[in-house]
């Protein structure tokens, strides 16, 4: 990772209506992407690891399921696995926990955003797109007092719109997009 | 220097001061996981910050006993992985029954969901009388509970539903009894369940074991923890033994990993080969 990037990593989250928007971000990302991306998507906790591989199947860049311990690295995408929690570590490391789910919701978006505000600081990106409830609001409100950017898919073009707009509630995000804009988005900030 | 930098400044010497204290050192857990517990453990204490927490818990043991609850509870639940417990039966058990009797180590059982999960798979199969399970874990108040097998009624629908996956072979209603909105595990359960403390950074293993379940708590191990925790499993693991990870840990890449071999693809139960190191 070159010293002279403004970003080290970028965060989302999704629920409801997630892995169609998940397949339209994740197409619009070339295979050497210059970041890793991290993702926590509310699937069922009896979900195989069937979403990690059906997203690698349809996009250019390296899709995978987290595992723990793993380090990070640019050009990938890591997907949480079901029932379990995401997290980043100081050292760019994966970790997993089964610690009690957090509004519900295991894996949450905000734990995920929570420990890379912490590991990435102003270096990180977090996006917030389609889905029902409130997870990752908290977790982009830390992001941005970590000095990071918050970018949330525009409530009017989410499947699924309360998750957006709460987060909208909660910062004041750096950027709304539609789901079709985040992928350029995401390159354009990127190459920064 | 924000809240956040002070947080982590504060929660290094809070750690520091309690392995000075009390002897029980966090360093090799992981950070993120740690210091999640820990804000929650102070957001429902009555302390404002940690600095604050800090000049009790190291003098009022009751307090620090509140905050170890708050670093090392772990979740679980019923037959959690039901396909892991249904190979278990159908794979591991007939093995087991090989044997006169059967020592197993439930390391890190929480409040002992899986524990008695384990204990109505072995009765099913016929193992009821030739089998002792020491259940250990670093808490003790999570061990009480595990002693008295009381868990919440409301879960219990979806752990009956987990016990039917998993190969469960009678009705699961038939292992507890329903007192208002509790469910009280039977008695009889626990006769060959030896609940005790044992801190796995630190303690000693047990002797001799047929079969190690030790599932999620590696996860929040660092490596090195997890290197000492993995040769510790392996001391007591007699050859012909099995041990079963989380679904989301292994073995690749583990110093004993050579010795062992994975019976059942991607369910981490791992058989230790008889072959002479």
């Amino acid at each position: 990772m070159p010293r002279n990037r403004r970003f080290e990593a970028i965060v989302a989250g999704v629920s409801s209506g997630g892995v169609e928007a998940l397949k339209v971000l994740l197409r619009g990302l070339p295979r050497q992407f210059p970041l890793p991306v991290l993702i926590v998507a509310h699937i069922s906790p009896e979900a195989d690891n069937g979403l990690a591989l059906l997203l690698d199947d349809l996009s250019a860049i390296r899709v995978k399921e987290a595992d723990e311990l793993e380090a990070v690295e640019a050009g990938t995408v890591y997907i949480a696995p079901p029932n379990y929690h995401l997290q980043v570590e100081r050292d760019a490391t994966l970790s997993l926990s089964v610690d009690a789910p957090v509004r519900f919701a295991r894996p949450s978006v905000d734990v995920l955003f929570d420990s890379a505000a912490s590991a990435f600081g102003p270096a990180l990106i977090g996006v917030v797109m389609t889905g029902a409830g409130a997870d990752g609001s908290a977790g982009l409100k830390r992001i941005k007092e970590s000095g990071g950017v918050a970018v949330v898919q525009d409530p009017d073009d989410a499947e699924v719109d309360s998750m957006p707009r709460s987060a909208i509630d909660a910062v004041t995000p750096d950027y709304v997009v539609p789901l079709a804009q985040l992928a350029p988005l995401l390159l354009k900030l990127a190459e920064v | 220097m924000n809240t956040e930098e002070l947080f982590d400044i504060e929660m290094r010497l809070l750690l520091h001061g309690v392995n000075q204290v009390y002897g029980y050192d966090f360093t090799d857990y992981s950070e993120a996981s740690i210091k999640r517990r820990i804000s929650q453990w102070l957001a429902s204490s009555k302390f404002s910050n940690l600095s604050d927490a800090q000049s009790v818990v190291l003098r009022d043991r009751q307090v620090f006993e509140s905050l170890l609850r708050g670093i090392t509870v772990n979740v679980s639940e019923m037959f959690r992985d039901p396909a892991f417990f249904k190979a278990l039966r159908e794979q591991v058990v007939p093995h087991l029954k090989t044997y006169p009797f059967v020592k197993i180590w439930h390391a890190g059982c929480a409040s002992g969901e899986e524990a008695y999960s384990l204990a109505i798979l072995l009765e099913e199969e016929g193992l009821k009388g030739r089998f002792r399970m020491y259940a250990t874990d670093i808490n003790n108040e999570v061990l009480q509970s595990a002693q008295e097998g009381i868990y919440a009624l409301k879960d219990m629908q979806r752990y009956t539903k987990n016990y039917q996956s998993a190969g469960g072979k009678g009705s699961f209603s038939d292992y507890y009894t329903a007192r208002y909105d509790h469910a009280l595990m039977l008695p009889s359960l626990r006769e060959q369940i030896v609940f005790a403390s044992h801190n796995l950074a630190v303690d000693a293993d047990f002797g001799e074991m047929h079969l190690i379940l030790c599932r999620n708590v590696l996860i929040y191990f660092k490596p090195t923890l997890k290197e000492r925790v993995l040769r510790l499993f392996d001391t007591c693991l007699l050859s012909g033994g099995f041990l079963c990870l989380g679904l989301k840990e292994t073995l690749d890449g583990r110093r004993i990993a050579a010795g062992y071999s994975e019976i059942a693809p991607r369910m981490r139960i791992y058989r230790k080969s008889y072959a002479k190191e």
